[in-house]
C-alpha cells in the first residue's frame, strides 16, 4: 500500500482516464459538428427532399379559356363529357389491386378487361402502351365517351365501384360555327412533355403540370398563357407506402381567360367553302403549258380589315378537323396529318405557305420606279416583248399595247413596261460593275415589309425572300460548289442554268432584275404579307401587324385587354402616288386584267380595287394570286398549281365579297343580306358573370351545285 | 426533542428512522450524483416523446392504440428506475459477490437466444419471446456482467494492496471471461452488441491499469478478427449491405441505402429547430424504418431540430462527464474499472447510434441508451446508472 499516491490512485490508470474521456469528448464533438453540418449547412436541401418524399400533387386542370369570333361565337370552348376515372391509390389498397372492379367497370363500360386493366397501370420502360404515364395519385381516365346511363349505373352501384367515378369533364371541342373550320388559325392541343415542363421551371416561367394540354399551333399556341389558366392542385401528404395522412396547401383552380378574335365565323366559312371550290374548280381546267389539268394542290384566303390590319377570315387548304386531337390524337390520324405522303394540312398556308408574287408584285415595282425618279403619267412602251443582249422577255401572251402610262400598265399588267424601267434603273446603278448601286426596286420592296415577318398574332409566320445583292452573294456563296459540278458539262437546260449561275451567279445580271420587276424569278411572298401590303395602300400606306386576337377578356369578365393594332411600316409613296395606284387598281377591277371577274358589282357605292398575278414556278405549274381591297377590306387569295390569277382565285374572292356587302351576281346590293358591310368594331358584351353573349349563326348553307356555272373562259392577265 | 432532556438519545443512535436516514447530512440520497440522475432521467422523457411521436400513427406496430408504446416505454423506464434504485441499494461492492452467479445467468440466457427459445428480428436472433407482447435482450444485460465480472477479476489483487497492476494471468482470465459470451452472440449474429462490448473490454483493461502490451495486442486482434470476420463470411449478407451502404449511400436510395437515406432526410430537414413535436413529415409519414429503436435519434433531429438533437447529445455529455468525475474521484480500482467500462458502453453505444443516423458510422441494431423504446435496453441502462451511484456514494472517503 505504501507505493501508492495519496489518492490511492495509480498514476498510469489516472493517465488512462483522461485518455477514454478525452476519446469519448471527441466522439461527442464529432457528432455535434456532424449534426451541425446536416441540419444547418445543408438543411434546406433535405427540408426538399422531405417534401418531395411526403407530398403527392392532385391536379384539377383548370379551364381553357374560349377562342370567340368577332361577334362572340365560340370557335373554341369546351364540352362537358362523361369521363370515367379510376383511382390508382383506391384499387391499389384493395386485396386483389382492384381486378374486380376493373372488370365489372369494363362490363358496364363494354370494354375488353384486359384494355381497361392496361389503362390503369404505370408506364415505364418495359410496359407497351396503353398505360398511364401520369401521377400515380391522379385519377386515370378509362373513357370520356361514357354514356349517360352507363355514367349513373357507376355512381348508383357507388359500393361496387369504389375508386371509380364518373364525372362531366371539360374537354376541348373545335365547333365549327356555321361551317367554319379555321383549323390552322386555332391550331391545337396536345398533352405537356416531361421536356418542357423542366424548360418551363428553367425559364422561371409559371409551372407546367403533367396533365397539361399545351397549345401546339395557331391561337392555342399564341395565347397559351392566357388561356390555359392555372391548375388547381390539391396537395396531400402521404406516408412511405403512398397512403394519404393529411392535406397540405392547396391551390385553386384559375380558369383560363377569353381570346376574342377579329375572325368573323360566318366569312371564315364562306372564305373556306369558297377556296375549296376554287380549288377543285381549277382542277377541272387544262393547263396549256404541260397538257394536264392544273393541280391546284394547296391554297390560301386571307380577309383583312384595311385600316387595322385585322384578320376577319383565314384560310388554307389542305385542311383538317382540328377535333382530331382532342383526347390525343390516333396513331392512324397522326399519320394522316404529318406523314411524308400527307399534303400538310397542319400548315397554315396563308403566313407559312410562300411563293413568287407574279403581277400582284407590280404596286411594289410602280412605286419603286416613281421613287427612282419616273413619272407615273409619263407613257412607255408596252411592246410586245423586250430584248436584253440576246435575251428575249416576252410579255404576257406576248401582246403590246404601245405607250402607256405606269396606270395603264398595271391594269392590263404590261410586263415589258415593267422589263425596261428594271433594266434602265439596273445600268444606272452601274450594270454588271455596280457602284454604289441605289437598287429602288429591291430597297422599295423591302420598305414594303417583304422578307420579313409581318408580325401576324400567329407562329411560325415565315419571311418571305427578297432576292437582292446580298441574298443573291450569301445564296452563291452556299450553292456554288453544287452548281460549278453539275454544269460542267452544260447540255440541257437545268445545267446551262447551273453553269450560269456558277459562273455569275454572284452578280445581280441585267435578267435577275428584270425578271425580278414583274414578281417573277427568286422573290417569295407570302398571302398574308401580300394583303398587308394591299390593306396599307387601300388605308392610306400604314402596314399593319396583322392581328386575329382582339381581346383577351378575364374569366369574370371584369378586365378586357384589347389588343390594339399596331404598325411595323409606312409604304414609301406620296398621297398622289398612292391615289394613282388606288385609280389604276380601281381600274384593274373595272376594264383591267380583273374586271370580267367584277362584272356588274356596285363599284360607285363599293369601290373595287384588284390586281392579279400569275406567278411561273420552275418545274410547276403557275400560280395564281388575286389581291382586291375596298375601303373596308382587303381580300388576298392564292392558288399554288392553280392557272392564271383571275381565272383560278376571282370567282371566290368575288363571292367572299358578295357575302360580306350583301351583293348578289347581278350587283344588286341587299343590306340585309351584308354579312359584315363594314368592320366590326364592337367588342361581344362580355356579362359579369363571365359568359359571353355570342351571336346568332345560322348552320351552314347547303352545298353549292358542282361546277361554277358563271365560270368563263380565262382572258388575259 | 426536548431541551429539558439534556440530551437527545435519538441523535446519537445509530437507528434513524428511514426519512431522517434519506436527509441527513451524509445520507445515500445527498450524495447521489444528481446531475447525473437528471440528465439521464431527461434523456429517458424525451425519450418517451419521441418513442410516442414515432409509433402514434404506425398502426401496423401498435395494434391500433396510438399509447401502446408510449405507456410500455414509462413503465420500461418505471422498472429501470426501480432497478437503478436496487443497484444503489445492494451497492457495487455487495455485488462483487454475486458476480459470478449474475454472469452465469446473463450467459446461460445469451446461449438461450440461439435455442429454439431466441426470436429472429432483422436477421439478428438477439430476443428471447416472454409473451405477452415482452421480450428480452439478453445482450444488453451481458454489457453490465462483463463489466462486473471483468473488474472483479481485475481488481481483485490490485484492491487487496497485493499488486500495483493485474498480471498476465488475470488478464487472460479476464478476457476468457468477456469472450464466451461475446462468441456467443456473434454467433446470432448481432454485429452491434459485438462492437459495444469488445469496447467494453478494451476500456476495461484500459483502466485496470494493465500493460500496455495487452491493449497494443487486443486492438491488433480486433483489426485481424474484423478481417476473419469480412473472409470466414460470419457476416449475413443485410450486414455487408449496411456496411455498403455506409460507404456509399447513394447506393440503391430504395433498398440497401434506404434506411441511411432516409435518416438522413429527416434529420437534415429538421434545421435549427425542427418541425415541431408531432408535426414531422419523415416521421408522420413513416418514412424512417425501426424510427421508435434505432433510429430514434431520427424524430429528435426532425421534430426538434438542431436544438433538440444537440440537447440530446449534450445531455449524453453532461451523463459521460459525471461518470468519467466518478471513475477519476473513486480510488478503489474496482469502481473505477466498473465505471469505465459503463462509460466506454455509453460512449461507444451513443456514438454508434447516433453517427449512423447521420451517416458517419455504418447502420447496426443498436438503442440509443435511455432514449430508444426498448426494456432489456432501458433496464441495462438504468442498472448502469444505479451502479455508477453506487460507486459515488460508496468510495472510500479517504485511502
Amino acid at each position: 500500500m505504501s507505493n501508492l499516491p495519496e489518492t490511492g490512485r495509480d498514476s498510469r490508470v489516472t493517465i488512462r482516464l483522461v485518455v477514454i474521456q478525452i476519446l469519448v469528448f471527441s466522439l461527442l464533438l464529432t457528432l455535434g459538428g456532424r449534426l451541425w453540418y446536416l441540419q444547418i449547412r445543408n438543411g434546406d436541401q433535405y427540408t426538399a427532399e422531405a417534401a418531395d418524399n411526403h407530398i403527392q400533387q392532385v391536379v384539377a386542370p383548370a379551364t381553357r379559356g374560349s377562342i370567340l369570333d368577332a361577334r362572340g361565337i365560340p370557335l373554341a370552348d369546351n364540352e362537358t363529357r362523361l369521363v370515367v376515372s379510376a383511382s390508382r391509390t383506391d384499387l391499389m389498397k384493395m386485396k386483389d389491386r382492384g381486378k374486380a372492379v376493373l372488370t365489372r367497370l369494363a362490363g358496364v363500360l363494354g370494354l375488353p378487361a384486359d384494355e381497361v386493366a392496361a389503362k390503369v397501370r404505370l408506364c415505364d420502360a418495359k410496359t407497351p402502351k396503353p398505360c398511364w404515364a401520369g401521377s400515380p395519385y391522379q385519377p386515370i381516365p378509362i373513357t370520356d365517351e361514357a354514356t349517360t346511363q352507363q355514367a349513373l349505373q357507376i355512381r348508383e352501384r357507388a359500393e361496387d365501384f369504389p375508386g371509380i367515378t364518373a364525372e362531366p369533364t371539360a374537354v376541348r371541342r373545335y365547333a365549327g360555327p356555321g361551317g367554319s373550320n379555321t383549323a390552322q388559325v386555332l391550331g391545337y392541343l396536345s398533352p405537356v412533355s416531361d421536356d418542357e415542363i423542366i424548360k418551363a421551371k428553367a425559364a422561371g416561367r409559371p409551372p407546367l403540370l403533367r396533365s397539361d394540354q399545351v397549345g401546339r399551333s395557331g391561337l392555342e399556341r399564341q395565347y397559351d398563357a392566357e388561356l390555359r389558366g392555372k391548375a388547381g392542385v390539391t396537395r396531400y401528404e402521404v406516408d412511405n407506402l403512398g397512403r394519404v395522412i393529411g392535406k397540405a396547401k392547396s391551390d385553386k383552380a384559375v380558369p383560363g381567360a377569353n381570346v376574342i378574335t377579329s375572325i368573323d365565323a360566318r366569312v371564315q366559312a364562306i372564305a373556306e367553302r369558297e377556296l375549296d371550290q376554287a380549288m377543285k374548280d381549277a382542277r377541272k381546267e387544262l393547263d396549256k403549258n404541260t397538257g394536264v389539268n392544273y393541280k391546284a394542290d394547296a391554297g390560301a384566303v386571307v380577309v383583312m380589315e384595311s385600316r387595322t390590319g385585322r384578320v376577319v377570315a383565314m384560310a388554307s387548304n389542305p385542311t383538317y378537323d382540328p377535333n382530331a386531337w382532342v383526347g390525343g390524337i390516333s396513331a392512324k390520324d397522326y399519320q394522316q396529318l404529318t406523314g411524308k405522303d400527307s399534303d400538310y394540312p397542319l400548315l397554315n398556308r396563308a403566313i407559312q405557305g410562300q411563293a413568287a408574287p407574279g403581277s400582284v408584285f407590280k404596286v411594289i415595282s410602280a412605286t419603286a420606279a416613281v421613287n427612282a425618279g419616273y413619272s407615273f403619267t409619263d407613257n412607255y412602251n408596252c411592246s410586245s416583248s423586250y430584248s436584253i443582249g440576246n435575251q428575249v422577255f416576252k410579255n404576257f401572251e406576248s401582246k403590246g399595247y404601245g405607250p402607256i402610262n405606269l396606270g395603264r400598265a398595271l391594269e392590263v399588267s404590261c410586263d415589258t413596261v415593267f422589263y425596261d424601267l428594271a433594266y434602265r434603273q439596273w445600268q444606272k446603278d452601274g450594270g454588271n460593275n455596280p457602284k454604289h448601286p441605289k437598287d429602288w426596286f429591291y430597297r422599295t420592296a423591302h420598305q414594303f415589309g417583304l422578307g420579313k415577318e409581318t408580325g401576324i398574332d400567329l407562329p411560325n409566320e415565315v419571311k418571305g425572300r427578297v432576292p437582292d445583292r446580298e441574298w443573291k452573294k450569301r445564296y452563291w456563296e452556299a450553292n456554288k460548289d453544287t452548281w460549278c459540278k453539275q454544269g460542267g458539262n452544260a447540255e440541257d437546260y437545268a445545267a446551262k442554268i447551273a453553269k450560269e449561275n456558277c459562273e455569275s451567279g454572284m452578280r445581280m445580271r441585267a435578267g435577275d432584275s428584270v425578271n425580278y420587276s414583274i414578281g417573277q424569278g427568286d422573290t417569295l411572298v407570302t398571302p398574308v404579307q401580300m394583303a398587308t401590303i394591299y390593306a396599307a395602300i387601300s388605308n392610306g400606306g400604314t402596314l399593319y401587324n396583322p392581328t386575329v386576337g382582339k381581346a383577351v377578356a378575364s374569366p369574370d369578365g371584369k378586365t378586357v385587354r384589347e389588343i390594339r393594332p399596331t404598325a411595323h411600316g409606312k409604304l414609301p409613296f406620296d398621297t398622289r402616288t398612292r391615289n394613282q395606284l388606288d385609280a389604276a387598281l380601281a381600274g384593274v377591277a373595272t376594264q383591267g386584267s380583273a374586271a370580267w371577274r367584277f362584272e356588274g358589282w356596285p363599284q360607285k357605292e363599293i369601290p373595287m380595287h384588284a390586281k392579279t398575278g400569275t406567278a411561273e414556278v420552275y418545274g410547276k405549274q403557275t400560280t395564281s394570286w388575286f389581291a382586291t381591297y375596298t375601303q373596308d377590306y382587303t381580300i388576298v387569295m392564292t392558288i399554288s398549281q392553280g392557272g392564271t390569277g383571275s381565272g383560278a382565285s376571282g370567282p371566290a374572292v368575288r363571292k367572299i365579297y358578295n357575302g360580306l356587302y350583301g351583293v348578289d351576281d347581278k350587283g344588286k346590293i341587299d343590306p340585309k343580306k351584308a354579312l359584315l358591310p363594314h368592320p366590326q368594331e364592337k367588342l361581344p358584351t362580355i356579362e359579369k358573370d363571365g359568359t359571353i353573349e355570342a351571336q346568332k349563326i345560322d348552320p351552314p348553307a347547303p352545298k353549292p351545285k358542282e361546277s361554277d356555272a358563271a365560270r368563263k373562259e380565262e382572258k388575259d392577265e | 426533542m426536548s431541551a429539558t432532556d439534556g440530551y437527545n438519545v435519538r441523535r446519537y443512535t445509530p437507528e434513524r428512522s428511514t426519512w431522517g436516514r434519506l436527509t441527513a447530512r451524509d445520507s445515500v440520497v445527498r450524495r447521489l450524483d444528481w446531475v447525473m440522475l437528471l440528465a439521464a432521467l431527461a434523456l429517458s422523457g424525451i425519450g418517451t416523446l419521441l418513442v410516442y411521436s414515432a409509433t402514434r400513427n404506425r398502426t401496423e406496430l401498435n395494434q391500433g392504440d396510438p399509447y401502446y408504446f408510449l405507456l410500455r416505454n414509462i413503465l420500461n423506464t418505471g422498472i429501470g428506475l426501480g432497478l437503478a434504485v436496487a443497484a444503489v441499494w445492494v451497492g457495487h461492492r455487495a455485488l462483487r459477490g454475486g458476480v459470478p452467479i449474475l454472469y452465469a445467468i446473463s450467459v446461460l440466457l445469451t446461449a438461450a437466444v440461439l435455442t429454439p427459445l431466441g426470436a429472429t428480428i432483422n436477421g439478428a436472433r438477439s430476443w428471447i419471446q416472454l409473451g405477452a407482447g415482452f421480450s428480452i435482450q439478453p445482450s444488453e444485460f451481458t454489457k453490465i456482467t462483463i463489466t462486473l465480472g471483468m473488474a472483479m477479476l481485475l481488481a481483485a489483487k490490485v484492491d487487496a494492496g497485493d499488486r500495483q497492476h493485474p498480471d498476465h494471468r488475470t488478464v487472460v482470465e479476464a478476457l476468457g471471461l468477456a469472450a464466451l459470451p461475446i462468441v456467443i452472440i456473434l454467433l446470432m449474429p448481432d454485429l452491434g452488441s459485438v462492437m459495444v462490448l469488445v469496447v467494453i473490454v478494451l476500456a476495461v483493461l484500459l483502466a485496470s491499469g494493465a500493460s500496455h502490451r495487452w491493449i497494443a495486442g487486443l486492438l491488433g486482434a480486433g483489426v485481424l478478427g474484423c478481417v476473419l470476420i469480412w473472409q470466414l463470411g460470419v457476416l449475413d449478407e443485410y450486414q455487408i449491405n449496411r456496411f455498403a451502404a455506409f460507404a456509399n449511400p447513394a447506393l440503391d436510395p430504395s433498398g440497401v441505402g434506404y434506411n441511411t437515406n432516409q435518416a438522413r432526410i429527416a434529420i437534415g430537414s429538421g434545421g435549427l429547430t425542427g418541425s415541431g413535436l408531432f408535426h414531422g413529415s419523415q416521421t408522420t409519414g413513416q418514412f424512417v424504418p425501426e424510427q421508435q429503436t434505432d433510429f430514434i435519434f431520427t424524430v429528435a433531429g426532425e421534430e426538434l431540430g438542431f436544438v433538440g438533437a444537440g440537447a440530446i447529445v449534450f445531455l449524453v455529455g453532461v451523463v459521460l462527464w459525471r461518470a468519467c468525475r466518478i471513475a477519476r474521484e473513486t480510488t478503489e480500482l474496482y469502481g473505477t474499472v466498473v465505471a469505465a467500462g459503463i462509460i466506454a458502453w455509453f460512449a461507444f453505444q451513443s456514438f454508434e447510434n447516433i453517427g449512423m443516423t447521420l451517416g458517419i458510422m455504418p447502420v447496426t441494431g443498436l438503442p440509443l441508451p435511455f432514449v430508444s423504446y426498448g426494456g432489456s435496453s432501458m433496464f441495462a441502462a438504468w442498472i448502469a446508472i444505479g451502479l455508477l451511484q453506487s460507486i459515488k456514494v460508496q468510495r472510500p472517503v479517504s485511502a
